[in-house]
């Protein structure tokens, strides 16, 4: 269980996040949403101690993660930030290959191969592991970067908008490996999503943010409809079901809600 | 199209793609030594010339080394591959802090001090420097690079105009102490720091050794670095205090040499696409030795001509960091 508590953040003495408490369940995936600027990347990085943290406490599955030591919690908890890139010239197979480095630091075993042929696997990269990262095609880089987190093999895995320039096909594949990873091994999957739908088919909890506040927490049903939707991004979304999700039609405003 | 990348292959059949081009470049070097040692000897001087040249031949692989190395870890640090310490003006830091010594002290006092002593001391100094710049600069959050180039190329002006400053506000026969380290000059290193500076400098091998694979991660920035559990202060601590002491010992025994390192170090990254630390790093420092030493034994030896290498090189350099400016700033 990730625990936050009273959790704000300033920048520049600009509040950010102000005052955040929630839990995130063990295993599952859970999805965070909200409009841009909401505070969502903030709060990933400070779950994942990339920035420090100001006032406030974190833990992970009982450990503070300002005083836990880092190496230690690199191999429970994981990151994939909303914007990558690496400087250095590197190949898929070795970006994904720094994904094992918390557990063999720097002396790679059968076992951390086995994992890093997994991960390019799963995110569908064996064609393209001897490319060089500044040789493929946007989609291509962002799941060359899932699969390094995912390499890593932690407990908790935190993603900043793991779909960011993914086809259909590779967007619904993905969350339906992130699923089965969550039901086959326990793991525990942070989403931030800007496709409401996709929190709605595959999160088991949807946590709302606004302005640096919870704004609220519930299953799918409960967050994806019509009022919640208009008062967490301040657009009218009509809802329908789809093979029982709840399923937002937001490319297109509404027919008026008739007054009853 | 794929590209035939070595790290396609299974771990043991890159390394054997590295070796190759490794030990073309360490017989390079080797013949570099030779020929630097044996060039142009007179008949019947040849002990003379060997002692002689064997000490210059130390000074010029220790700067060979450090200038590859110091180059090679600030590419780690900061997440570019454009700026250098020298660039930033590293070297010309290291000058003010020797003429502010002078200054302070007076030239006659400077001299009196045991020179082990001195080197010491600035080169504590230097590392304390450059180890708060630095960190002050680099490690707040993940900085534009444009902006970085801006500001390295601002403070190596300033270092340069500080240093120059000093020295005129010194007495002109102080300036002559001072002076002489002002200038690159391969053919006459500084013999007398030539102990001092191995040992210092062999004090960064193991730690290089025992961080390379930190400094394969630290590459990858902040943020990746961090969430991978490395300590990223304490590898940055690390990496810019050898800086420091790179150029500083770089700098004592030939003075500076702006984009030497840039021309060596991305030749290696050349050679090596994508290769880690510890290879890369290999080869930088072998090309930067065939280079200097090869470079000088011709330039002395056969020309007969004195002190110009560092020109050359200079400008050869200056060319690379045009063409890399130029070609588009890597992330
Ligand atoms: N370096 C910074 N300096 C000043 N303000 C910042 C900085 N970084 C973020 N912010 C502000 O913090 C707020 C939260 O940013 P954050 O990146 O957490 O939003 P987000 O919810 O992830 O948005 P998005 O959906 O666009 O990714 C925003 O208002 C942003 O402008
Ligand atoms: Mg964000």
């Amino acid at each position: 269980m990730i625990k936050i508590s009273h959790v704000s953040h300033q920048i520049a003495g600009a509040s950010i996040l102000n005052d955040v408490s929630l839990m995130i369940p063990r295993g599952g995936i859970t999805a965070l949403i909200g409009p841009n600027g909401a505070g969502k990347s903030t709060l990933l990085s400070l779950i994942a101690r990339l920035t420090p943290l100001q006032g406030g406490q974190i833990t992970v599955d009982g450990a503070d993660v300002t005083t836990t030591p880092t190496d230690a919690l690199a191999r429970r908890l994981s990151i994939l930030r909303q914007d990558n890139s690496v400087a250095a010239r590197l190949t898929v197979a070795d970006l994904v290959g720094f994904g094992r480095y918390p557990h063999h630091k720097g002396r790679p075993t059968a076992e951390d191969h086995a994992h890093v042929e997994k991960a390019l696997e799963m995110m569908g990269l064996h064609p393209l592991s001897g490319r060089f990262l500044d040789e493929l095609s946007g989609g291509q880089r962002q799941r060359a970067f899932v699969a390094m987190v995912l390499a890593q093999d932690t407990d908790y895995v935190l993603l900043d908008e793991p779909l960011n320039n993914l086809d259909m096909k590779h967007a619904r594949q993905m969350m339906e490996r992130l699923k089965e990873a969550a039901r086959v091994s326990g793991k525990s999957f942070v989403i931030v999503v800007h496709d409401i739908n996709f929190a709605a088919a595959y999160a088991d909890l949807i946590v709302a943010l606004k302005d640096g506040r919870l704004h609220s927490l519930g299953t799918p049903e409960e967050i994806v409809n019509r009022p919640c939707l208009r008062d967490v991004f301040e657009l009218d979304i009509a809802v329908e079901t789809v093979g029982g999700h709840p399923f937002a039609l937001h490319q297109i405003a509404p027919e008026p809600l008739v007054e009853s | 199209m794929p590209s035939d990348s070595a790290a396609f292959l299974p771990f043991p059949a890159q390394r054997r793609m590295q070796v190759k081009p490794l030990v073309l470049l360490a017989l390079l070097a080797v013949i570099a030594v030779g020929l630097f040692l044996t060039l142009g000897v007179p008949a019947g001087a040849w002990e003379f010339a060997l002692s002689f040249r064997a000490g210059k031949l130390a000074g010029l692989i220790l700067v060979a080394f450090a200038i590859a190395t110091s180059t090679q870890l600030f590419h780690a640090a900061t997440r570019n591959q454009i700026l250098t310490p020298s660039i930033m003006g590293f070297d010309a830091l290291y000058l003010m802090i020797q003429t502010s010594l002078v200054f302070g002290m007076g030239a006659m006092a400077t001299l009196d001090i045991d020179p082990v002593v001195k080197f010491t001391a600035e080169v504590l100094v230097m590392m304390g420097f450059s180890t708060a710049l630095f960190l002050w600069l680099f490690t707040a959050r993940s900085r534009d690079l444009h902006l970085l180039v801006l500001v390295g190329i601002i403070f190596g002006t300033l270092f340069r105009s500080l240093s120059n400053f000093i020295s005129r506000m010194i007495d002109p026969n102080e300036f002559v102490v001072v002076q002489g380290a002002m200038f690159a000059r391969f053919n006459a290193v500084n013999i007398d720091l030539l102990w001092i500076s191995i040992g210092l400098t062999a004090l960064t091998l193991p730690v290089l050794w025992h961080m390379r694979h930190q400094f394969d991660v630290l590459a990858l920035g902040r943020e990746t670095a961090i969430g991978l559990g490395l300590r990223y202060r304490r590898v940055m601590f690390a990496a810019f205090g050898m800086i420091g002491l790179l150029v500083s010992v770089s700098t004592a025994l030939v003075g500076p040499v702006t984009f030497f390192g840039l021309l060596v170090v991305h030749l290696a990254y050349r050679i090596l696409p994508g290769a880690r630390f510890a290879p890369t790093l290999l080869a930088s420092s072998l090309i930067a030795i065939i280079t200097l030493v090869g470079g000088q034994a011709i330039y002395e030896h056969v020309l007969g001509l004195q002190g110009t290498l560092s020109v050359v090189i200079d400008a050869l350099g200056g060319i690379t960091f045009l063409y890399l400016l130029l070609k588009g700033v890597r992330r």
